[in-house]
C-alpha cells in the first residue's frame, strides 16, 4: 500500500507521545483544559442549562396566564420575566449552543486536531459561563432588566428606568457578544484553514459552509448591536441624548441598530441548525444530500437577504410607505432559500430510505413545525396583516415556531445524532422517542392556540388580561402544552444523565454508518492521522478508510514538533501550507475571562475602584496569554508523510493569525459603518439640531489637517518600522522599535487634536444628539487607537525580549494591520466629521 | 358590554380587508403545509417509481424556487395594492381627532371647530360611522401603539414624532383597543374603547361634551365636589366648569358618561371610583396617581358619587 503518505508500522512511541501530549490536566487544573472536545462539550451544556433557566421562566409566566386576572405574579417581575425569558434564550442559549456545536464537531468533521486558536475558545467559553450567571443572577436581586429583550429607549433611559436593571442588560449583553465574536472569528478560521488536505470548498461538509456563513453573519451583525448598547450606555451614564427626542435623538435609531442586528440573528440561529440538518438527513437515509449546491447557494442567500429586511420589525412605526415596500419584498424573498432547503431534505428522503430513529423524528418534527413558521413569516411579511398581528401573540406563536421548529428541534436531533461521538453509548432510543413525543405534541399545544388568541387581540408582553376578554382557553391550553415541552425536555436529560458517559477513548462510534469525518475514530488528540479527502463523504467511499486513519497512514501520525499541532490548509483548495503549533492547557485564558467578566460586573453595579483592578488584572492576564503565542520558526520544516515537508512557522497572509486579523478588522469596519449610519440618520431627523440651524462653529479645517497628518505620520511609522524590521541584521532592532514608539505618540496625537478641535467649538457630547455623535465618532476612534498603541507597546515589549525578528514577525504583522486600519477609520471619521457638515449644512 | 378587539370580527374598513388578506392567507397556508408534508409522506412511504421522481434536483428547484416565486410575486402584488391604497390623501370631510399615549392611559382631544370649542377626554374615542376618521398619534413619555383591531392595524405613538391612523367604522357598537408596545410596567392595563355611533348620535354626544360639567345636584355629590377642590384632586384633574385644571392626568369633565375608568381598567360605576381612590396603587400599580388610602370610607362614597354624577 505505498499510496498512503506513511508506511507502516509505525515508531515505538509515537502513539504514547501523542497521548501524553494531548491528555487532559489533572486535578483543578482540569479548568485549564483548552481541547475543542472539551470546551465544546462544557459550552454546550452551559448553554442547555440555560436553556432549561429561560424555560423555567417561561413555564412561571405560562402559570400567571393560565386564568385571566391571575395575581401569581406581579406585574414588575412578570416584567423581568419575559424580557429575561427573552435575552436569555437568543444571547445565553440559541447563539452560544450552535456555536458550541461548531466548537465541538467542526475539528472532527475537517480532521483537524484542534480549532487554530485553542484559548480562544476556552476564554469565549468562560466568559459566556461567567457572565452569563451572573447576568441571569440579577433576577434573584430584583435587578434584572425590564425593558423587554429588545430594549426600546426611552423606555430604557435613565428617566423611565432610573435603576441598574437595564444596565444589566447593556453591560451583560454587550460582553456576551463580544465572547461570541470570539468565537465566531475562532469558527472562521477554523473552517477556512484546518480542512483536512483535499476538503476544497464543495467538498465541505454543510454544517462547515452553514458554520461558515452563521460566523460572517456574526461579524457584521453583532457590531450594530454592540454600537446600539454602547451609545444607550452613554445616554444613561453620561447623558448623551442619541434617543431623546427633545434633544435631537430618535427612539428609531435604536430600532434601526437593533434590528439590523435582530434580524439576521434569527438567521443566525437558523442556519447552523439548517446545517446540522442538512449532515443528520443524509447519515440517516445512506445518501448524499440532493441538491448540495443549491443548498450552500440557500445559505449564502439567507445571509444576504437577512440584513436587508431588518425594517419589517417596525411596519407600524409611521415609516413611509415606499420603504415599507421594499422591505416587505425582501421579507417574503428570504422564504425562497428556506424552500430550497425543505425541498432538499424531502428530495434525499425519497432517494434513501429514512431510518425512523430518534434524530430523524426530530427532523420531521422540525420540518412540520418550521414550514408552518415559515407559512406564517410569509404572512407577516404582508405590511397590513402585520400591522394587526405584530406585537400580539400571533407573532410570539410564529417566532416560537421557527426558532424551536428551525432551532430547537435540529439540536435535540444533533444531541441523539452526535452523542455516540462523545459517549461510550448512544441515547436510548425509547427515551427519545418520548422526548420527542412530548416536545412535538408540547409545541403544538402551547404554541398553536397563540396564533388564535392573537388574531383574537391579545398583544403580547401583557401580565395579565380581563376575563370577558375570551382569551381564557386559549391560554389554559397554552399552559397545559408548556407543561408538556418541559417534560419533553426533562425525558432528554434523564436520558443524558442514564446513558451519555463521555469518553475520548472508546466512544460507540459510528451507529449510524454514517459517511462524514467526525464518524471516523476520535481519541483525545483528534484523528490519529489526517486523512486526504476527495469527495464529500469520505467515509462511504472508503471502507477502510477509518481503520487507515486509526492506523497512522495518513498525514501527521505522530506529534512532530513534540508539541500541540495541527494542519494549516490553504483556504480554497485545502492544501497542506504548514504545521501550526497550538498552545495547550492554560490558566491565562481562564483567569483573563474571569477578570473581565469582574470588571464588567462591578462596573454596572458602580463599584468603580474594584472594577479598574479587575481590568488591570484582566489585561495583565491577557499580556501573560499573548506572550506565549508567535513562537516563531522554532523547530525545522517537519516530514508529515509523503515527502511533503511543512514549515511550522509563517507569517503574511498565509498565516492564520492574519486571517483573524482581518476577521476582527471586519468587526471593526461593521461598528464604524453601523456608527455612520447613526450620524447621517440623525441629520435626517433632526437638521434642527446640525450647525446650519444651531450655529454651532465647526473646528476651522486646520483641527482636522493636524489630525489627518498625525494619523498619517503614525501609518508612515509603521511602515518605516516595518522595513527595517526586514532589515534587522543590518540596523538593529532600534529603528523598529523608534518606528513603533513614534507610530503610537502620532496615533495618540491625531485623536487628542480631533477630540481639542471640537473642545474648544465649545461642542460638548450632553448638548444634542449632533453633539453626541460627533463625541460618538471620536469616542470610538479613540478606543481603536488605544487598542493599537497597547499593541504597539506590546510589540516593542517583545522585541525588547528578543521575540521580534525578520522572520519571527507575526506580532508585528498584526500590530501593523491594526495600525493601518486605525488610521483608515481616523481618516473617513475626519472626512465625515468636518466634511458633510459643510457640504449639507 | 360586548366589546370587540379581534381583527377577524371587523367592524371597519381596514380590519375588513386585512381580515379578507388574513382568510387568503391562511387557506394558502394551509394547502401549501398539506402539500409539503404529503410530499414528505410520499417521499418517505411512496412507491419506487414516485420516490425516484421526487429524489432530484428538479423537486429541489421546482419547489424550492418557482413556486415560491410564482405564489409569492402573487401575494406580494396583492398585498402592495392593499398598502397603496394607504397612500390616498385624507378625505375633505374627515374627522380630525388627536391621542396622546401616556404611561398608561390615552389623552383623547377633539380639536377646536369653527366656534365649538376643543374637548378633551380620556380613554374613550366616540366615532361616527360612515365618516373617515383621522387620529394624529402622539406620545409624551415612551412608545406606545394604537390599536383597536376591530377598526384598523396598529400604528405606533412616538415621543417626537407624530404619527396618523385612519379609521372607518362601518358598524355601529363598541370596540375595545390595546396598547400593542410594550411601554413599561402597567402596560397589561392600558387600554381603550372606540365607540362607533350614527351620525346623529355622534352628534348629540359631541355637543353634550362640548358643555362645561354639571353641578353637584344632591348633598353628597355637592361635599365631592368640595373635596375633589379641597384634597388635591385637582392638582392633575381638570373639570371643566369647575376651578379643577390640572393637566397630569385625564379630563374628567365628563368621567360618568364613560365606558370605564383607569383606561379600561374598571367598569364605569361609584363603587370603581371609591375603590381607584383609595387602591389604585395595588389596581393598576405604578401608575403616577398616588393612592389616597387617608380618605375616610364617607369623603370615598361623597367623591365618588360626585363623579359618577358627571355624566
Amino acid at each position: 500500500m505505498s499510496d498512503f503518505p506513511n508506511a507502516l508500522p509505525r515508531p515505538k512511541g509515537e502513539l504514547a507521545e501523542l497521548e501524553a501530549i494531548w491528555k487532559l490536566p489533572r486535578g483543578p487544573g482540569v479548568l485549564t483544559v483548552v481541547n475543542n472536545t472539551y470546551i465544546g462539550l462544557a459550552y454546550v451544556a452551559t448553554a442547555l442549562l440555560f436553556f432549561v433557566l429561560a424555560g423555567i421562566l417561561a413555564l412561571l409566566m405560562r402559570l400567571q396566564l393560565a386564568v385571566p386576572d391571575n395575581t401569581l405574579i406581579d406585574q414588575g417581575t412578570y416584567n423581568q420575566f419575559f424580557t429575561m425569558h427573552g435575552t436569555v434564550m437568543m444571547f445565553l442559549f440559541a447563539v452560544p449552543v450552535v456555536e458550541a456545536v461548531g466548537i465541538l464537531l467542526l475539528p472532527q468533521m475537517q480532521a483537524a486536531r484542534d480549532l487554530p486558536f485553542p484559548r480562544l475558545s476556552a476564554f469565549a467559553f468562560w466568559a459566556y459561563l461567567i457572565g452569563g450567571l451572573f447576568f441571569f443572577g440579577s433576577l434573584f436581586f430584583g435587578l434584572a432588566p425590564d425593558g423587554g429583550w429588545f430594549m426600546y429607549p426611552p423606555l430604557t433611559g435613565t428617566r423611565y428606568s432610573p435603576g441598574d436593571n437595564a444596565d444589566f442588560w447593556l453591560v451583560g449583553i454587550g460582553f456576551i457578544e463580544i465572547s461570541a465574536i470570539a468565537g465566531a472569528i475562532e469558527i472562521i478560521v477554523g473552517i477556512l484553514r484546518t480542512r483536512a488536505p483535499g476538503m476544497t470548498l464543495d467538498k465541505m461538509p454543510v454544517f462547515a459552509w452553514a458554520m461558515l456563513v452563521f460566523a460572517g453573519m456574526i461579524l457584521f451583525a453583532f457590531p450594530a448591536v454592540i454600537l446600539a448598547t454602547f451609545l444607550l450606555e452613554l445616554e444613561r451614564a453620561f447623558q448623551w441624548p442619541f434617543f431623546i427626542p427633545d434633544k435631537g435623538g430618535d427612539p428609531l435609531l435604536w430600532q434601526h441598530l437593533f434590528w439590523f442586528f435582530g434580524h439576521p440573528e434569527v438567521y443566525i440561529i437558523f442556519l447552523p441548525a439548517a446545517g446540522m440538518v442538512s449532515m443528520i438527513v443524509p447519515a440517516m437515509t445512506g445518501v448524499p444530500l440532493v441538491g448540495y449546491r443549491l443548498v450552500v447557494v440557500a445559505l449564502v442567500a439567507t445571509a444576504f437577504f437577512s440584513f436587508g429586511l431588518w425594517v419589517h420589525h417596525m411596519f407600524a412605526t409611521g415609516i413611509p410607505e415606499l420603504s415599507l415596500a421594499f422591505f416587505s419584498a425582501a421579507s417574503v424573498a428570504v422564504a425562497v432559500p428556506s424552500g430550497i432547503q425543505v425541498f432538499s431534505w424531502i428530495a434525499t428522503i425519497a432517494a434513501g430510505r429514512l431510518r425512523l430513529t430518534v434524530p430523524s423524528l426530530f427532523v420531521l418534527g422540525f420540518l412540520a413545525i418550521f414550514v408552518i413558521g415559515g407559512l406564517t413569516g410569509v404572512m407577516v411579511a404582508m405590511v397590513p396583516f402585520d400591522l394587526q398581528t405584530h406585537d400580539t401573540y400571533f407573532i410570539v406563536a410564529h417566532l416560537h415556531y421557527v426558532l424551536i421548529g428551525g432551532m430547537v428541534f435540529p439540536v435535540f436531533a444533533a444531541i441523539y445524532h452526535w452523542t455516540p461521538i462523545l459517549s461510550a453509548r448512544p441515547l436510548s432510543e425509547r427515551l427519545g422517542r418520548w422526548s420527542f413525543g412530548l416536545l412535538f405534541v408540547g409545541v403544538n399545544v402551547t404554541f398553536f392556540p397563540m396564533h388564535i388568541v392573537g388574531l383574537m387581540g391579545m398583544p403580547r408582553r401583557v401580565y395579565t388580561y380581563p376575563e370577558q376578554m375570551g382569551w381564557d382557553w386559549p391560554n389554559l391550553l397554552s399552559t397545559a402544552g408548556a407543561f408538556a415541552i418541559a417534560a419533553g425536555v426533562l425525558v432528554c436529560l434523564v436520558d443524558l444523565a442514564l446513558n451519555f458517559r463521555f469518553t475520548t477513548t472508546g466512544s460507540a462510534g459510528n451507529v449510524w454508518r454514517a459517511g462524514t469525518l467526525e464518524w471516523l475514530p476520535n481519541e483525545v488528540y483528534g484523528t490519529r492521522s489526517i486523512p486526504v479527502v476527495s469527495s464529500r463523504e469520505p467515509l462511504w467511499d472508503d471502507a477502510n478508510l477509518a481503520e487507515d486513519v486509526r492506523a497512522g497512514r495518513y498525514f501527521l501520525p505522530g506529534a512532530s514538533t513534540g508539541g500541540r499541532e495541527t494542519l494549516i490548509t490553504s483556504p480554497i483548495h485545502a492544501d497542506p501550507q504548514y504545521l501550526l503549533q497550538i498552545p495547550g492547557p492554560s490558566w491565562r485564558s481562564l483567569l483573563a475571562a474571569a477578570f473581565t467578566a469582574a470588571f464588567f460586573l462591578l462596573l454596572t453595579v458602580k463599584l468603580v475602584v474594584p472594577a479598574v483592578a479587575c481590568g488591570v488584572l484582566a489585561v495583565a492576564m491577557i499580556i501573560a496569554w499573548l506572550w506565549q503565542t508567535d513562537p516563531g520558526a522554532n523547530h525545522p520544516p517537519v516530514d508529515i508523510g509523503d515527502d511533503l515537508v511543512l514549515p511550522v512557522y509563517v507569517t503574511g497572509p498565509a498565516s492564520h493569525s492574519w486571517w483573524a486579523m482581518v476577521a476582527l478588522l471586519l468587526v471593526a469596519a461593521s461598528l464604524f459603518i453601523a456608527l455612520f449610519f447613526s450620524y447621517l440618520y440623525n441629520w435626517t431627523v433632526s437638521p434642527q439640531v446640525w450647525p446650519a440651524a444651531t450655529g454651532q462653529r465647526l473646528p476651522v479645517a486646520s483641527w482636522p489637517a493636524a489630525s489627518a497628518t498625525a494619523f498619517m505620520v503614525g501609518s508612515v511609522a509603521m511602515a518605516f518600522s516595518g522595513q527595517m524590521l526586514a532589515r534587522a541584521r543590518e540596523y538593529g532592532d532600534w529603528p523598529v522599535r523608534l518606528g513603533i514608539a513614534c507610530a503610537c505618540l502620532a496615533l495618540a496625537a491625531g485623536a487628542l487634536i480631533e477630540l481639542q478641535g471640537h473642545w474648544q467649538t465649545g461642542l460638548r457630547p450632553a448638548m444634542n444628539s449632533y453633539g453626541a455623535l460627533v463625541y460618538a465618532v471620536i469616542a470610538v476612534q479613540c478606543q481603536l487607537v488605544a487598542v493599537a498603541v497597547f499593541m504597539g507597546l506590546y510589540t516593542i515589549a517583545r522585541s525588547a525580549a528578543g521575540m521580534l525578528t525578520p522572520v519571527r514577525r507575526a506580532t508585528f504583522d498584526n500590530t501593523l494591520l491594526f495600525c493601518h486600519y486605525t488610521v483608515g477609520q481616523g481618516l473617513l471619521g475626519l472626512l465625515i466629521v468636518h466634511g458633510f457638515p459643510r457640504i449639507a449644512g | 358590554m360586548e366589546a370587540h378587539q379581534a381583527v377577524l370580527s371587523p367592524g371597519g374598513s381596514d380590519a375588513e380587508t386585512i381580515a379578507t388578506l388574513g382568510w387568503v392567507m391562511f387557506a394558502g397556508g394551509s394547502a401549501i403545509f398539506l402539500g409539503v408534508i404529503g410530499l414528505a409522506v410520499y417521499a418517505h412511504l411512496g412507491g419506487e417509481t414516485l420516490r425516484r421522481r421526487l429524489a432530484s434536483r428538479r423537486l429541489v428547484f421546482v419547489g424550492g424556487v418557482l413556486f415560491p416565486a410564482v405564489t409569492l410575486t402573487a401575494l406580494l402584488t396583492y398585498g402592495l395594492i392593499l398598502t397603496g391604497a394607504r397612500l390616498a390623501a385624507p378625505e375633505a370631510d374627515a374627522l380630525r381627532i388627536e391621542v396622546t399615549g401616556e404611561q398608561w392611559w390615552w389623552r383623547v382631544r377633539y380639536p377646536a371647530t369653527g366656534d365649538a370649542p376643543e374637548i378633551v377626554t380620556a380613554n374613550e374615542i366616540r366615532i361616527p360611522i360612515g365618516r373617515q376618521v383621522e387620529i394624529r398619534l402622539a406620545s409624551v413619555d415612551v412608545i406606545h401603539s394604537f390599536w383597536v383591531p376591530s377598526l384598523a392595524g396598529k400604528v405606533d405613538m412616538i415621543p417626537g414624532t407624530v404619527n396618523r391612523i385612519r379609521l372607518h367604522a362601518t358598524r355601529t357598537g363598541t370596540y375595545r383597543g390595546q396598547c400593542a408596545e410594550y411601554c413599561g410596567a402597567a402596560h397589561a392595563l392600558m387600554a381603550f374603547y372606540v365607540v362607533a355611533l350614527e351620525p346623529a348620535q355622534f352628534e348629540d354626544w359631541l355637543a353634550g361634551q362640548r358643555q362645561p360639567a354639571a353641578g353637584p345636584l344632591t348633598a353628597l355629590q355637592k361635599q365631592g365636589e368640595g373635596l375633589f377642590l379641597s384634597t388635591g384632586c385637582n392638582g392633575c384633574h381638570a373639570i371643566r366648569g369647575t376651578p379643577a385644571a390640572g393637566t397630569i392626568g385625564p379630563d374628567l369633565t365628563h368621567v360618568g358618561g364613560r365606558l370605564s375608568i383607569a383606561a379600561a381598567t374598571l367598569p364605569n360605576a361609584a363603587a370603581s371610583f371609591a375603590r381607584w381612590i383609595r387602591d389604585n396603587q395595588h389596581i393598576k400599580p405604578n401608575n403616577r396617581m398616588p393612592a389616597f388610602r387617608i380618605l375616610p370610607d364617607d369623603q370615598l362614597a361623597a367623591l365618588a358619587a360626585y363623579l359618577e354624577s358627571l355624566k
